[in-house]
This record gives C-alpha cells, sequence and structure tokens, in this order.
C-alpha cells in the first residue's frame, strides 16, 4: 500500500489528529468539497430537473459540480428517480465502480422512500438506502433544481468535517486559513483556537 | 366513417362476424371465441384496418379477457377484438404475422398476465426480469415485497 | 452511407480475414440512451448487424397501482409516466374517465387543455431535439433547446405550481384557471419561440456535419411504420400522414387552422425536422385558442369526488408529442378502476429499433435511438 494511502494512519497514531493531520485534512476537505463530480444517476422523473440543475439557468457548474457520466471520473453519485429491481443492481455496480471517496446524493422520494410507488407496486425498490449509504436525501416529487444545489452544499458541509485517518470526524468544520488568519487549520477540541471561518 | 357505418359495412363483408359485433360506449366491438381469433383479425386487415394499436388483456376471474384495438386510417375508424381464454390454460393464436406491432405488445401480455400466444417468434419476458415469478397483473397477485395500500375510502 | 452487411462480410472472407461476431451491451445506465435502456448489439466490425433493446429498467407497475386507486387518485400517476409531457397522459386518461363516466366537460377547459398540451408539445420536442442533437455532437443546440423548455416549464409553475408533474387536468376540467398576465406571456413566448426555431434550424439542420449524422440514417419505410404500430413525428418523418388532431379529431381542434408535416426519406433527419416543424404549427394553435377562449367556469359542474362509472370499458386516445396515447378503462362499478391501461406511443416506436439500427455504424445507433424520442417512463409504465 503506498504511503500516501496510509498517511492518515500514521498521522492518527498515538491520539486523535494532531496540527498535521488537521491541516491536510483541511486542505483536502476543501478540496474535495469544492469538486464534487457528479455521477447522474437519472433513471426517470427526477432525471429532468437533474438536467435542469446543470443548465444555463440554475447553473449546477459554479459549485464545481460537473455531472459526468462517467462513474470512475465521479465523487458524488446523485441518484435521481425510480429504482426498480431489475435497476437495482446496475446502480449498485455503478457504485462500487467509483472511486474513493465517494458520496450519495438522494434526490427525490422515490431515491428517498420509493415516494408515490410505495404502495402497491412490486417492482420499485423503496429508497436507494436499501443498497447504498445515503449520505444527503432531498425530499420532493420532484425537487426543485435548488434543492438539489442546497444538497450539494449540505454535503460540502458534511465533507468538510471528514478525516483523511480512518474513524477520525472532526466535531466542527474544518477550513482553510485566509490570508491574515494566524492560525492554521483548527484542531478538534481545543477551545482556545478561534473558527477560522 | 362513423360506427353505424362501419357496422352496416362490415356486416356487407363479412356476414359471419356481423352478429358479434355490438357498440359500446361509442366504440365498436367484435367479441369472438379465441380459435376464431385469427380469422376475424385477418377478415378485418382486409377491410382496411391495417394499424394494431393496443394489445393487452383484462383478468375477468375465470378467463382472461384479450382486448386488440384496431384502427384504419383510410375509414378514420377504430374497432375493438376481443376474446376470452380460459385461466387455467391461457393460449391462443399470435397476431403477429398479421402486424408485426404485435410483436412486444403480445410480449408484454405474456409478462404481465402469463398468456401464451401461438405463433409468436419470441415469447419471452420484456419488462420483468426473466427470472421473475408470477404474472403481476393477475388479480390475486401478492409477492411478500407488495406492500397493499390500506383503504381510506 | 448504409454499409452492406453481407458484401462487407464477402469482402473480409475474399482476404481471408475471418469474420467474427462481437456483443456489446450498451446501457441499462448510459448518457445517451435517453434513460435506462439496454441495447444489446451485435456488431461485425462496427457495423450492428442486430440491435435488440432490453426494456423494463424502469418498470414501477403503475397499472397494477390503478386498480388500488380511486378514478382521481389516479392522475397524479399519469404524471409520471411520460414525464417529458406530463399533460398529455393526464388529458388522455381524463378522457377516458370522462367517457367511461359521462361527464361534460366545459368549453373553457377544453381550450385551457389544448393550450396546455401544445406547450408541452413545444416543451417536448424541444427536449427530444436537444438531446438528438447532443447524440450528433451539437451541444450547444441542447442548451439553446432547454432554455425554450425552462420558459414553458415556468409559465406551468405560474399556471399550476409544478414544473414537471403538473396533475392539471382533471376529470371534468382543469385544476385552476389562468392567472393574470399569463396570456401575455405565453404570446410573448410564440413570438420569441418562432425566431428561436429559426435559429435552432440554422445552428443544427443548417449544419453539415449534423447532416451528415442524420441523412439516410435509420431509414424506415412507410410500410413498415404503418405495420408495426408506429405513430406520431416516427410515423410522419416516414410520410404517413395520421395525425389524431386532424384525422380522428377529439376535443376543439377541428376549430383551428394548422398543417400536418410530413417527411418523406424516412430517416433520422426527416423525423427531427418534423418535430421542428411541428413547434411552429403548436405555436399557432396557441395563438388562435388564446384568441378564441371563451370565459365561464373551467369544471364541470355537480361532478362528484368519488366517480363510480356503471361497468364496461372505454377507450380515448389523444395526439401527444410522440404519438397515439392510449388509455384503456374497464370499470367494473365501484369506486377504482377494474384496469387501466396505458397504449403508450413510445413503447410501439422503440419496437422499431432493432429494424432501423441494423446495417448502420455503432455511433449512429445512438443517433437512430434518439430519433425514437423515448421516455422510458412511459415504455416501460
Ligand atoms: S420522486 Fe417523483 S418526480 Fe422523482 S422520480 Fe419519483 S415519481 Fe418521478
Amino acid at each position: 500500500m503506498a504511503f500516501v494511502d496510509r498517511l492518515g494512519e500514521i498521522l492518527s497514531e498515538g491520539g486523535q489528529g494532531g496540527i498535521i493531520l488537521t491541516s491536510i485534512d483541511a486542505l483536502a476537505d476543501w478540496s474535495r468539497g469544492k469538486s464534487l463530480w457528479a455521477m447522474p444517476m437519472g433513471t426517470a422523473c427526477c432525471a429532468m430537473e437533474l438536467i435542469a440543475a446543470s443548465f444555463a439557468k440554475f447553473d449546477f457548474d459554479r459549485h464545481g459540480s460537473f455531472p459526468r457520466p462517467d462513474p470512475r471520473h465521479t465523487d458524488v453519485m446523485v441518484v435521481a428517480g425510480t429504482i426498480t429491481r431489475k435497476m437495482a443492481p446496475a446502480v449498485k455496480r455503478l457504485y462500487e465502480q467509483m472511486p474513493e471517496p465517494k458520496w450519495v446524493i438522494a434526490m427525490g422520494n422515490c431515491a428517498v422512500s420509493g415516494g408515490i410507488f410505495f404502495y402497491d407496486s412490486y417492482s420499485v425498490i423503496r429508497g436507494v438506502d436499501e443498497f447504498l449509504p445515503v449520505d444527503v436525501y432531498i425530499a420532493g416529487c420532484p425537487p426543485r433544481p435548488e434543492s438539489l444545489q442546497d444538497a450539494v452544499l449540505r454535503l460540502r458541509e458534511l465533507i468538510s468535517t471528514e478525516s483523511i485517518a480512518p474513524g477520525v470526524k472532526h466535531e466542527r468544520t474544518l477550513s482553510l486559513p485566509r490570508s491574515g488568519d494566524v492560525s492554521f487549520g483548527v484542531r478538534p477540541g481545543s477551545a482556545e483556537e478561534g473558527d477560522a471561518e | 366513417m362513423n360506427i353505424t357505418e362501419l357496422r352496416d359495412h362490415l356486416c356487407e363483408q363479412h356476414p359471419d362476424l356481423c352478429p358479434l359485433f355490438s357498440i359500446e360506449f361509442g366504440d365498436g366491438v367484435l367479441s369472438v371465441s379465441c380459435d376464431k381469433l385469427y380469422e376475424a383479425a385477418s377478415g378485418l386487415r382486409d377491410l382496411g384496418f391495417d394499424r394494431l394499436g393496443m394489445a393487452t388483456a383484462v383478468d375477468r376471474g375465470e378467463t382472461f379477457e384479450v382486448v386488440y384495438r384496431l384502427t384504419s386510417r383510410s375509414m378514420s375508424v377504430g374497432i375493438f377484438l376481443k376474446c376470452h381464454v380460459p385461466r387455467d390454460a391461457p393460449k391462443t393464436n399470435s397476431l403477429f404475422p398479421l402486424w408485426p406491432a404485435a410483436l412486444w405488445q403480445e410480449r408484454e401480455i405474456f409478462d404481465m398476465f402469463g398468456i401464451d400466444f401461438e405463433g409468436h417468434p419470441d415469447m419471452r419476458r420484456i419488462l420483468l426480469p426473466d427470472d421473475w415469478v408470477g404474472h403481476p397483473l393477475r388479480r390475486d397477485y401478492t409477492d411478500d415485497r407488495m406492500i397493499r395500500r390500506p383503504d381510506y375510502i | 452511407m448504409t454499409l452492406e452487411v453481407e458484401s462487407r462480410k464477402e469482402t473480409l472472407a475474399e482476404d481471408g480475414l475471418p469474420v467474427e461476431e462481437l456483443v456489446v451491451n450498451v446501457g441499462p445506465s448510459h448518457p445517451s440512451t435517453h434513460g435506462v435502456c439496454r441495447v444489446i448489439v451485435h456488431l461485425d466490425g462496427e457495423i450492428v448487424t442486430r440491435a435488440e433493446p432490453v426494456i423494463g429498467y424502469l418498470h414501477r407497475g403503475i397499472e397494477k397501482m390503478c386498480e388500488n386507486r380511486t378514478y382521481l387518485q389516479v392522475v397524479p400517476l399519469t404524471d409520471r409516466l411520460d414525464y417529458v409531457g406530463s399533460m398529455y397522459a393526464n388529458w388522455a386518461y381524463c378522457r377516458a374517465v370522462e367517457r367511461l363516466a359521462g361527464i361534460r366537460v366545459p368549453e373553457r377547459a377544453e381550450y385551457l387543455r389544448v393550450i396546455v398540451c401544445e406547450m408541452q408539445r413545444i416543451a417536448s420536442h424541444m427536449m427530444s431535439l436537444g438531446s438528438a442533437a447532443a447524440d450528433t455532437g451539437a451541444a450547444t443546440m441542447f442548451i439553446y433547446a432547454f432554455d425554450e423548455r425552462e420558459t414553458i416549464v415556468e409559465l406551468f409553475e405560474d399556471l399550476c405550481g409544478a414544473r414537471l408533474t403538473y396533475n392539471y387536468v382533471r376529470p371534468g376540467g382543469v385544476s385552476f384557471d389562468i392567472p393574470e398576465g399569463w396570456t401575455d406571456r405565453l404570446l410573448e413566448f410564440c413570438r420569441t419561440h418562432r425566431v428561436a426555431l429559426r435559429e435552432m434550424d440554422k445552428l443544427w439542420f443548417g449544419n453539415v456535419i449534423a447532416r451528415g449524422r442524420m441523412k439516410g440514417i435509420g431509414v424506415l419505410a412507410a410500410d413498415d411504420a404503418v405495420a408495426w404500430g408506429a405513430s406520431g413525428p416516427v410515423a410522419r418523418g416516414s410520410g404517413v400522414n395520421w395525425d389524431l388532431r386532424k384525422h380522428d379529431p377529439y376535443s376543439v381542434y377541428p376549430r383551428f387552422d394548422f398543417d400536418i408535416p410530413t417527411g418523406s426519406a424516412g430517416d433520422v433527419y426527416d423525423r427531427a425536422r418534423v418535430r421542428l416543424y411541428e413547434c411552429y404549427e403548436s405555436c399557432r394553435i396557441i395563438e388562435q385558442a388564446v384568441a378564441q377562449m371563451p370565459g365561464g367556469p373551467i369544471k364541470a359542474e355537480g361532478l362528484q369526488r368519488l366517480i363510480a362509472p356503471r361497468p364496461g370499458d372505454a377507450y380515448d386516445h389523444i395526439e401527444s408529442a410522440r404519438g397515439s396515447l392510449g388509455v384503456y378503462i374497464v370499470s367494473e362499478g365501484g369506486p377504482r378502476p377494474h384496469r387501466v391501461k396505458f397504449r403508450s406511443p413510445a413503447f410501439c416506436n422503440l419496437a422499431l429499433l432493432p429494424l432501423i439500427a441494423e446495417g448502420h455504424m455503432l455511433s449512429d445507433l445512438v443517433v437512430c435511438l434518439g430519433s425514437l424520442d423515448p421516455v422510458f417512463g412511459e415504455v416501460d409504465r
């Protein structure tokens, strides 16, 4: 295993984090959060709003989120639409092809819980969380494109607490220093440090 | 052409089909027995019904009712062709040789009701996965993942 | 541009090269299958010898769900069928219910239905043309076309509050009357849309690459179109002059003056042109409908919340953006339908894919598929 892959593990040895780990985390989270390339897993009606979100009026790209229909280039899978029992294996396989770290946004009631197809349907999966770890849920049938943008911002918040060390989670949002900031990053749990944001 | 003209035209050309013709909700309906289905259909095709618009089936308890809707471009009129197949031996003739449009539509009927069409070149499931058990549009279909909606009204 | 598969095989065999068949799986998640369609393609080199669509990845069992809903509760489900053109399924279903239950619709509601459906036709064709253009490599066209669609979606939002699943046409009428100033914005849209259409015409149909990608590709003979039950722009592109609005007129369509554009060659190019010209015609219909629209109620009077028609079955169909969309309802009395069947045009049109894709290059397969304009909510139901 490459050194880089074990970096988090090495740095976190002997306690929770450390100033180097926190700084690296801040950089990693910043870069990950600002360029969330999306795998548009649009299957049904919600896919229309997914397309609308990335076009002129709503301009998804300004969040650094760019739809790439290739799982190997993407960080976040946006499941937009109904997933049926016939489709689920394909979705799962696409998810498995995405490189780590990866996140999932469940867009629309169908992806959240089965939505309108909850009752009486014999073929619909009631929510993608039956087989995928979902990070952000967006309700709506279909959700407006604005909610998708909100979901990306929420996801960015979530990412900013993550660490490259296994099992470590920062309690506060990490952010990179701006010019004029004295402290570099925020050590988790240290009260005297000012919030860099 | 309106529906009464169609009846007169049909009775003139095919006197044997005439007594089977009726009018329901403004639509012409031709109910035949299933072994006569193919014959009646080819008769209608020669009459000018050149499009097979819809093919479906309805669960009627003891029997399945197979319903075809044919339309004629030259006469601007539509007609239903219906026959009943028994539930325990659901089998009838395919209309694929007359209208290729039946290819997928009859496959769908097979998928949803389990009715077998003789003479169909490709009788497989179409919408559901191949390993699916049962035929969901039968009224008595259940599976353990289905949740019935509570009766609010 | 069609390459003869057999003759090519012979030349290869003459050179002593073995001819092996290659099977490629396209989909179910593929950017240019317009949804969740899987096509199993048999290739000889790069030539498609057989293309077999595998559908059902979006089969949600809507027809089964209808059996346990009241007549009114089915309307939202019809939205989810053809999600690029929700109004059509609403309307087709409502017409069938009205026929079954003998409901008379006020005239103003009929006009409103015509207006929204013609707007929906423009929106749907914009989506279809845009994504078909993206398949041929013209991504700019997609963005322009989607912009046009966005305007219509905003108008719909002002009308009924939803951007995509409108639930606007209900049995007995429509749900809301038009808000103030809405018709002016609609007419303004019709005016600017014509300009945009001309621009798109030049941008895409005038482009030599796009022409090369579309002309002579996916040729469908008129006889085949009729025999395979094709309808809508797919049939009309082959020169089959069959449009329910003209040839089996429903609602108030006989009062409008409009033409049915048809193609002649039956290739991808002609199908796309038919769609483009239909947008002009839709603008014409909208303008006439707005001018003629009478006042009055928008819902049938004395309508019960629980419709329970007498036993029987009714079929009704309308011309959707994809072809003749029919709804067949069987009632056995009682407040719930016994069986609802949606005859979806996209399903019948998609069955033609093996026919039109054979003998073309693999890269033309997506162009052929795009020209059939399938919407998988409707194909799979
Ligand atoms: S949540 Fe609603 S709009 Fe989205 S896919 Fe499901 S039914 Fe369609």
